[in-house]
C-alpha cells in the first residue's frame, strides 16, 4: 500500500472503514497501482479478501505485492486471500463436466445472461467462518477488472447486476467493502462502458480517477488522480468532497503532490 | 436489454414504443391501445374504468399541491456530483408529514440505509418494497419478491389504499435499465388508473409519483419517453458547492413553466429554498484560481516611463519610407553626386600607376 494514498483518503489499515464501494476508474493511463494498492492495504488490515484477477497472473500480483510488503502466496496458505486467476481458470472451464458450476461459466454458455456463477463464488468465498474465533475483520471483494467481462460478452446490465448482488451480500449483509476497477475508454460510442461506469457511480461511496496528462506522456508526472468521496443518501449541504493530485509511480512507491508542484518542475 | 453474446456492444437508443408488441408485458389487461403520451383517444368520463387513452388520467402522476414547494415532481434527475436521493427523501418526508401513504419501491440501496435519516415517525408510515436484496431471486429462498422488477411494481400499484398517496421510485434507472421502457412507461400510466378506480376522487389529485433518474445512464429515448408521462421533471446541478434544482413544468396553472431553485436538504431531511439564482448566464469565477498579474515578480523591467514612451513614439524608423524622405530622394541633393573615397598610402604600398586591368580584351 502506499502511504501517501492513506494520507490522502485520511485513512490507516487500522481505521479502514466499512460497507464501502470503491470505484477505481482510468482513463488515458494504467490504474492497475490503485489495485495494487487496495489488495495490500485490505491484507494489511487484517480483512479477508476475495480477489477476481481477470487480468494478470497470481505470480504478477505476488510481486508486486512483495514490493508493497505483502505475500499473496502466505496469504493464500492461511486462508486469508481467495484468488480467482481468471487466466488460468479460464482454460479450466472447457476441460470440466458441464454439469459442475464453475465461477467463469458464461465463457462457455452460449446465452449466458448473468454472472450468478461468479457471484455465488464470492458468496462461498467470503462466507464468515463459523468456528468460533473471528479471524478476519471484515470481507473484502476486489475486481481486476469489470471491463474485461463486457469484452467477454456480458452486457453491462448484467455485470451491474453482479456488483448489485455483490454489494447486497458483502457490503450490506457482511458488512464489508468491494474495490472495482472499470476502464473508462473516453469513447462515447461504447455505450455498454459508459452505462456501467456510470451506473457504478452512483453507487459508490468513493471513486479514485487516474487520468493521463492531457499533454501526453511525461517522465516526472505519470498522470493524474481525483478523487471523490460521495454519500449516495445521506444529505449534504454542498457537493461531495473532489480532490485532485498529480502522481509519480517509482519502484516500490507512488509519490503524490499538487498540480504543477511536482519536484522535477520546481 | 438484456445480454447476449454475439450481440454488438451497443444498446438501442430507440426503445420500442408499440405497447401490444411488448409480448404481454403490458400491465393493462383490458388491452387498451394507445400509449398515453401519444395524445390518442378521447377524454372520456372519468369514472368509468375502461376509458380508452384517457391522457389525464396517464398524465395525473404528479399533482402540484398549491405549495411553494417544489413537490409534485416526477423526477430529480441527477448526475454523479449533485446526487438525488436526499431530495427524494425530502420530498417524501413533506409527503409523510402531511399525512399521506407514502409507498417506497427501493431498487439501489438497502432499506436500512434508505431509511436513515427519517424519524421514526415518519418511518412507520412508510410502506417499503425491497428490491435490493434479491431482485433477481438468485438466492431462491422464496423471500424474493415474486414476478421480478416488473411484478414488484405492479404489486405496488394493487395494494395503495384509496386516499391520498405517494409512490417513490428508487430508482427509475435501475428499473429502466432491466425493462423494457415501454413497460415500464405502461406500468407507470397504470398505476395512476388503478388508483383512480378504487380511490373517488380524479387521479390527479390522488396520486403522487416521484421517480429518481440518473441522468447519464440512459439516452434521449427513454429520458424523453418518461419527461413526457411527467408533470414535473427537476434536474439537479449546482454550482460553486450550491445545489440547485432546475424545474420544468408540463402544466404551469399556478406555477412558471421554467424555474430555478438554489436549495439544500438539511441533515433531518427537510428542505431549505433559497430562492432562484439571477446568476445562471454569468459564470462563476473559480474561487480556487485567484487571478495572477504575470508581470509581477519579474527580475527585468517590462514598463516604460513617460518620458520612454514619448521619446519611442517620436522616433522614425530607418527605414519607414515616409513622404519626406521620398521627397528627399527625388530632390538631386546640393552634396556631390558621388561619393569620394579618400586614400593614404603607407611605406609598404606599391602604386603601379598602370592599369592593372590593361590587357584584358575588354
Amino acid at each position: 500500500m502506499f502511504p501517501e494514498l492513506n494520507n490522502l483518503l485520511n485513512t490507516t489499515p487500522d481505521r479502514a472503514e466499512q460497507g464501502k464501494l470503491t470505484l477505481l476508474c482510468d482513463a488515458n493511463t494504467d490504474g492497475s497501482f490503485l489495485v495494487h494498492h487496495f489488495l495490500s492495504f485490505y491484507l494489511k488490515a487484517n480483512c479477508k479478501v476475495c480477489f477476481v484477477a481477470l487480468i494478470q497472473s497470481f505470480s504478477h500480483y505476488n510481486i508486486v505485492g512483495q514490493k508493497l510488503g505483502v505475500s499473496l502466496t502466505v496469504a493464500r496458505e492461511c486462508g486469508q486471500l481467495v484468488f480467482l486467476e481468471g487466466l488460468k481458470s479460464s482454460v479450466d472451464v472447457f476441460f470440466r463436466a458441464q454439469a459442475e458450476p464453475h465461477p467463469l461459466q458464461f465463457l462457455r454458455e452460449a446465452n449466458a445472461e448473468n454472472l450468478q456463477p461468479l457471484y455465488e463464488f464470492v458468496r462461498e468465498a467470503l462466507k464468515p467462518v463459523d468456528d468460533g474465533e473471528a479471524a478476519w475483520r471484515c470481507p473484502v471483494l476486489l475486481v481486476d477488472d469489470l471491463s474485461v467481462l463486457l469484452s467477454l460478452g456480458m452486457g453491462a446490465v448484467a455485470v451491474l447486476d453482479f456488483i448489485h448482488y455483490c454489494r447486497a451480500t458483502v457490503c450490506w449483509e457482511r458488512k464489508g467493502n468491494i474495490v472495482a476497477l472499470v476502464h473508462d475508454s473516453g469513447d462515447t460510442e461504447d455505450e455498454e462502458n459508459n452505462i456501467l461506469l456510470n451506473g457504478l457511480s452512483h453507487q459508490s461511496h468513493l471513486i479514485l480517477r487516474a487520468e493521463g496528462l492531457p499533454t501526453g506522456f511525461c517522465r516526472d508526472v505519470h498522470g493524474q488522480l481525483r478523487i471523490l468521496w460521495r454519500t449516495p443518501s445521506q444529505p449534504t449541504t454542498q457537493r461531495d468532497r473532489s480532490l485532485t493530485y498529480q502522481y509519480k509511480i517509482q519502484d516500490r512507491s507512488v509519490s503524490f503532490f499538487a498540480k504543477g508542484m511536482s519536484p522535477a518542475v520546481l | 436489454m438484456g445480454a447476449g453474446r454475439g450481440k454488438p456492444r451497443a444498446l438501442p437508443t430507440r426503445p420500442q414504443y408499440r405497447a401490444s408488441a411488448e409480448g404481454g408485458s403490458g400491465a393493462d389487461p383490458g388491452g387498451e391501445a394507445g400509449p398515453a403520451w401519444s395524445g390518442v383517444g378521447g377524454a372520456g368520463d372519468v369514472s368509468r374504468p375502461r376509458v380508452s387513452g384517457r391522457r389525464t388520467g396517464a398524465c395525473g402522476l404528479l399533482p402540484l399541491p398549491p405549495t411553494t414547494a417544489p413537490n409534485g415532481s416526477s423526477g430529480p434527475s441527477h448526475s454523479v456530483e449533485w446526487e438525488g436521493r436526499s431530495l427524494l427523501k425530502a420530498l417524501i418526508k413533506k409527503a409523510a408529514l402531511g399525512g399521506e401513504q407514502v409507498h417506497i419501491l427501493g431498487c439501489e440501496v438497502s432499506e436500512e440505509e434508505f431509511r436513515a435519516g427519517f424519524d421514526s415517525s415518519i418511518n412507520s408510515r412508510l410502506v417499503y418494497y425491497d428490491l435490493f436484496r434479491d431482485p433477481l431471486n438468485w438466492a431462491q429462498t422464496g423471500e424474493a419478491l415474486p414476478g421480478g422488477p416488473l411484478g414488484a411494481l405492479q404489486a405496488m400499484c394493487k395494494r395503495t389504499d384509496p386516499g391520498p398517496v405517494t409512490v417513490a421510485l428508487d430508482s427509475l434507472s435501475w428499473l429502466l435499465l432491466r425493462l423494457p421502457c415501454a413497460a415500464l412507461c405502461q406500468a407507470l400510466c397504470a398505476m395512476s388508473r388503478q388508483h383512480a378506480c378504487r380511490g373517488g376522487g380524479p387521479a390527479a389529485e390522488q396520486l403522487c409519483v416521484l421517480g429518481l433518474l440518473h441522468r447519464e445512464l440512459h439516452g434521449p429515448g427513454p429520458t424523453g419517453a418518461l419527461s413526457s408521462l411527467a408533470q414535473t421533471e427537476v434536474t439537479l446541478g449546482g454550482t460553486a458547492g450550491q445545489a440547485s434544482a432546475h424545474i420544468l413544468c408540463r402544466r404551469p396553472r399556478q406555477r412558471p413553466p421554467l424555474e430555478t431553485l438554489w436549495f439544500s436538504v438539511l441533515p433531518d431531511l427537510s428542505l431549505d429554498l433559497q430562492g432562484g439564482p439571477p446568476l445562471e448566464s454569468q459564470p462563476h469565477p473559480d474561487p480556487h484560481t485567484p487571478q495572477v498579474e504575470p508581470a509581477s515578480h519579474l527580475t527585468f523591467n517590462l514598463h516604460l516611463s513617460k518620458r520612454e514612451r514619448e521619446a519611442k513614439d517620436s522616433l522614425t524608423l530607418p527605414f519607414q519610407f515616409s513622404s519626406e524622405k521620398q521627397q528627399a530622394l527625388l530632390r538631386p541633393g546640393p552634396g556631390p553626386a558621388t561619393s569620394r573615397i579618400f586614400y593614404e598610402p603607407d611605406a609598404f604600398d606599391d602604386l603601379d600607376p598602370e592599369d592593372p586591368d590593361g590587357d584584358l580584351d575588354v
